[in-house]
């Protein structure tokens, strides 16, 4: 976030209210914790082994006698090997249904069902077919079709529709019909045509939804509904092929270049895959020697992708593949996202070097100079949140150039030199005195402050 | 804060007594089965709700002897019984599973008896790919209209989560037929709706069909004295802003946090502070919950620790007892402490865990984002606050949340900005999510502004200067042929985001059904009003009210209101609601929904890879 404290300011004061914030603990956390010492205080006095008024629970936490319970049960016991512990467990769960209260009045109103089960509302489809002519089931199809096209219209055959809604109608149709005709009479019925694309989607007939979205002219749809089938691929390669396919297809613009970029990122990530367990199971390279792979980098996001090759591949020469910076030339990383993922790599191997160089550049005299496009006060928190040392934290620290932002990271990542000198450097003597208590005694920290309270160089504003 | 107690409050209808409809049915149902002895495969989905309603005992029993009670997954079935059951959604993957292992079976030569049993209804869909695999002869259909589980004395579910995909991406509506008959059920068990109200397209349909079958049952519901007076039918998608939102009140946080999964949650080792979970039942009945779950999340440590020490002065009450006092300190009071004592560590350890998690993801910075977009500030700074969720792969569901939020409240993203956001979606989260953004698109939760849009930026600057009514009006003049949200107009209308929201849902906003609900639709009996805010929400032609002219209802039962949420409700709605109620005395919001969503839901709802 590059919101400056100034901004925060306006914006609570332009806002009407107040948000209520995790972040002032102390009051309520210690509140909390308060209450659970007089909770757990209490415990001596409280038996927990009690268990008289609570739930009975299996050993995995399913309330005794629970269907989710039963089940689990029952695919233990399925098991031949399992024998002595089956009979173990039928016995206890046997006891613990006889516990269970008895229903009261099961049967009298079960037959009250009896009474209100309609023999019609269960028949079966092919019955119900074979002797009702189609027009029945489809009335409006015999009026003109303009008349169906709102909303009102549509669904003012209320019959139809709730056959419709059943899913009669359309199997009715889809059966009896040619496409062209089905396609061509559901072109005017918008919320037919839409249960019909989903019937066909949950049915899984990808062929005729293709045919359909190509009658109906809607190339966009066409082409996502193709490329959909690549998450039912598993191998990569054939992934891989599949996706091939998908380049030319009528996608926007825009999403014919996140095609391409996905062929592209599975092609690569299929050379790099086969290229590093290659060398992990051979064991001679140090780094995958000192850090296994954890999964494999078949399919994973680019940014996954990104920071891998951060990690394993970091100094590579641009033409390789698995090289970070091919990366990102290849799929035009901008430069924010590059040094957010290697800086979190490269902190991670704890490769202090390499993050020093990500931030420095050269200007064309060859004075170096300092910068981070995603601003200072986030590398030091990526750094912390790494185990960064002090010293390599302090340096990041003084970079930052807000002074309220730096002197708050360094209180709160503890970089006393960073703070002590900003209080000199604001000649604000009455924070560098509240900050001395907070400092070791006896360190060099105090000593520090102590020779600067004491200085009679400073003018000191308070 | 206790709201059953108020002495002024209605008594709540007997929900119970579907629980035991439903029950009894499903026993009915499983007698039929003639032979002595089945197996029943019971679908993941229906186990919890299930489990709610009856348990092992009651399905083994004599008369409609269950042997074992397998999970329907794709495995081959290792039963043995002469007869399978199949307890299971109208879904074609489980029509599917059957067939193979019916057709498994005719391979090997074995003859079984099948038969299934669709909960709520059946689809002709399935029938058809029974009929396909070559085994509809070979089973038998049956259908458990199971379709309203009491999760809490004022709140239904159809558990039907499925509702919201089905019926609001893919514009499909079979499941309206699924809520008619629901409807129709409460009529004829708790007497006819006096008043009906509804918003939104689906729930015209629903109420419409409803009334068709009352017309065809005709007699049943005739003559009885209305328990409820009024019904309330809402579209999800005339509101996604408040489910978008993040919940701040306890319940909704631990749903967020922990996911309450059919009224009862897992607690893990992290908040019972013991070596295993713990499944917690969630509800009225547990009464420390009872008491914070409405709550907005920074009253609950006070209320815990007030709590804690009173529980602490009880048992210390004992130090100075003779042996008498001690006797029924120990049999009447002791029991309920222990109790009270049980739940108070569960919910301080639920708060502990969910303080720490919150922190970890800087929800504070979060929040402040969330009420930006709601004020329309700093689109900029939200902008970037997005992408860099984004590059740090920060939950791709939140990512996908916050983007929606701003797509919405700004009726659609800049062009430039869409297309800078979606390309880093993809490269951080997997380029498949293509199909998730084509569905977030066509469900119009985040949407790119066309040409004719392209004057938002000023008119919402102009709109900051001018007053309330006259923005309405500028919005209405730049209103695009296309369905728009149109959400800065509806607030600024309404005044939906205020300053002394914080205990009212969702953090400094107020959902908007309450203030649908909060006394004008309700006390005029009509849309009178806010017809501009109506046409906003571009329900123009979708909000009805119908009332009956003969007043049998008692006032008792006028201060009763159902309200039913079609694609599902948070538990950050239900708190405000039931504040409503409570605010305006009197009166007592009950809630039916087609399934407890949270925006996580939602959002998975719409992904297309799923986790």
């Amino acid at each position: 976030m590059n919101r400056t404290k100034g901004d925060e300011e306006e914006y609570w004061n332009s806002s009407k209210f107040k948000a209520f914030t995790f972040d002032d603990e102390d009051d309520e956390l210690s509140q909390l914790k308060e209450s659970k010492r007089a909770v757990n205080s209490l415990r001596d006095f409280v038996d927990d082994d009690d268990d008289d008024d609570l739930e009975r629970v299996s050993w995995t936490g399913e309330p005794v006698g629970s269907i989710s319970w039963s089940i689990k049960e029952t695919a233990g016991n399925s098991g031949s090997t399992h024998e002595g512990r089956e009979q173990l467990k039928s016995r206890n769960s046997f006891s613990s249904y006889a516990q269970l209260p008895k229903p009261t009045s099961a049967y009298s109103l079960s037959s009250f069902f009896r009474g209100r089960t309609r023999p019609g509302s269960f028949q079966s489809l092919s019955d119900a077919l074979s002797d009702t002519p189609a027009k029945s089931y489809a009335p409006e199809l015999g009026r003109p079709k303009g008349e169906y096209r709102d909303y009102s219209n549509d669904w003012s055959p209320s019959d139809t529709v709730r056959r419709l809604r059943k899913g009669k109608v359309l199997i009715f149709l889809k059966r009896t019909l040619s496409k062209e005709i089905l396609f061509r009479e559901l072109e005017v019925r918008q919320i037919a045509l839409r249960h019909l694309i989903h019937f066909l989607k949950e049915i899984g007939d990808q062929k005729m939804l293709l045919d359909l979205f190509r009658f109906l002219d809607r190339t966009e749809e066409l082409a996502l509904s193709h490329y959909r089938e690549h998450l039912n691929i598993q191998d990569p390669d054939k992934r891989k092929e599949f996706l091939k396919t998908c380049i030319g297809l009528p996608f926007s613009a825009e999403d014919s270049a996140h095609i391409q970029d996905h062929y592209t990122l599975l092609e690569r990530q299929i050379i790099i895959e086969a290229n590093d367990r290659h060398l992990e199971s051979a064991g001679q390279t140090e780094i995958f020697r000192k850090h296994p792979r954890k999964a494999s980098i078949l399919n994973m996001p680019l940014v996954t992708t990104l920071f891998y090759s951060c990690f394993y591949h970091y100094t590579e020469a641009e033409g390789t593949f698995s090289s970070p910076v091919n990366l990102k030339k290849t799929f035009k990383i901008p430069d924010k996202q590059y040094v957010l993922t290697a800086l979190a790599a490269r902190a991670k191997l704890r490769a202090w070097n390499d993050v020093d160089a990500l931030f420095t550049t050269k200007n064309w005299l060859g004075y170096t100079k300092k910068r981070a496009p995603i601003g200072f006060h986030r590398v030091v928190e990526i750094l912390h949140k790494n185990n960064a040392p002090v010293q390599i934290l302090q340096e990041y620290v003084n970079l930052v150039e807000d002074v309220d932002t730096k002197l708050n990271l360094a209180t709160k990542f503890k970089c006393h030199d960073v703070v002590i000198d900003s209080c000199r450097d604001l000649k604000d003597r009455q924070q560098l005195l509240a900050y001395r208590s907070k400092v070791d005694k006896g360190s060099a920290e105090e000593e520090k402050i102590d020779a600067l309270l004491s200085s009679s160089q400073i003018r000191w504003k308070n | 804060m206790a709201f059953p107690h108020r002495p002024d409050a209605p008594e709540l209808p007997d929900f119970s007594m579907l629980k035991r409809l439903a029950r009894d049915q499903l026993i009915y149902l499983l007698e039929q089965v003639t032979s002595w002895k089945k197996d029943l495969f019971i679908e993941a989905d229906l186990m919890s709700p299930l489990d709610r309603i009856a348990n092992v005992s009651i399905l083994k029993r004599n008369q409609h002897e269950v042997d074992k009670l397998y999970k329907v997954e794709n495995k081959p079935a290792l039963s043995s019984s002469e007869q399978l059951c199949f307890l299971v959604r109208p879904r074609i993957k489980n029509m599917r599973y059957i067939a193979s292992l019916v057709n498994a079976d005719k391979v090997a030569g074995r003859t079984r008896k099948y038969k299934v049993i669709f909960s709520p209804q059946k689809f002709y869909a399935c029938e058809m790919v029974l009929e396909e695999e070559g085994i509809y002869g070979d089973v038998s259909c049956d259908e458990w209209a199971f379709s309203l589980l009491p999760l809490d004395v004022d709140l239904l579910s159809m558990e039907l989560p499925e509702f919201f995909r089905d019926y609001f991406l893919e514009g499909d509506q079979r499941w309206i037929n699924t809520v008619a008959q629901a409807l129709h059920l409460l009529s004829t068990l708790y007497g006819p709706f006096p008043n009906c109200y509804g918003i939104g397209r689906c729930a015209k349909m629903a109420y419409e069909l409803w009334r068709k079958l009352e017309e065809e049952e005709d007699g049943e519901t005739k003559g009885r004295r209305p328990e409820i007076g009024h019904i309330f039918l809402l579209d999800r998608d005339v509101d996604f802003v408040t489910a978008l939102c993040s919940q701040v009140v306890y319940e909704g946080l631990v749903d967020d946090t922990f996911r309450i999964k059919c009224g009862s949650v897992d607690f893990g080792p992290e908040v019972t502070s013991s070596d295993k979970s713990l499944k917690v039942l969630l509800n009225a009945e547990d009464k420390v919950f009872h008491e914070i779950r409405n709550e907005h999340f920074s009253n609950v440590f006070g209320f815990l620790s007030q709590k804690a020490r009173n529980l602490q002065a009880q048992y210390d009450r004992r130090r100075g007892m003779d042996i008498k006092q001690m006797k029924n300190f120990v049999s009447q009071e002791l029991k309920g402490l222990k109790q009270e004592h049980r739940l108070l560590s569960l919910h301080i350890g639920a708060c502990e865990s969910i303080m720490k998690k919150k922190t970890k993801q800087d929800f504070q910075e979060l929040i402040k984002t969330e009420h930006a977009l709601l004020e329309g500030f700093n689109i900029r700074e939200s902008t970037s606050y997005i992408e860099e969720h984004i590059d740090r792969q920060v939950s791709p569901i939140e990512s996908l949340r916050l983007m929606c939020l701003l797509s919405i409240t700004e009726n659609g993203l800049i062009p430039k900005d869409y297309r800078s956001l979606k390309t880093q979606y993809l490269q951080s989260y997997g380029p498949e999510h293509l199909l998730t953004f084509s569905n977030l698109r066509r469900a119009g939760l985040l949407t790119e502004q066309g040409p004719g849009d392209t004057l938002t930026a000023v008119e919402s600057k102009v709109s900051k200067l001018v007053t309330d009514k006259a923005a309405g009006k500028i919005t209405d003049a730049f209103s695009s042929l296309a369905k728009r949200s149109n959400f800065r107009a509806i607030s600024k209308k309404l005044n939906l985001v205020c300053g002394t929201g914080m205990v009212r849902g969702v953090g400094g906003f107020i959902p908007l059904w309450s203030t649908f609900l909060g006394g004008n639709v309700l006390e005029r009996r009509s849309w009178q009003g806010l017809d501009e805010v109506v046409r906003l929400l571009n329900c123009g032609d979708f909000a009805f009210t119908d009332m009956t002219k003969e007043d049998k209802a008692s006032s008792e039962s006028l201060r009763l209101i159902l309200v039913v949420f079609l694609g599902g409700c948070t538990f950050s709605e239900i708190s405000a609601l039931r504040f409503l109620g409570r605010e305006k005395g009197k009166r007592e919001f009950i809630f039916l929904t087609t399934a407890v969503t949270n925006s996580a839901r939602l959002m998975e709802a719409m992904s297309e890879v799923k986790a």
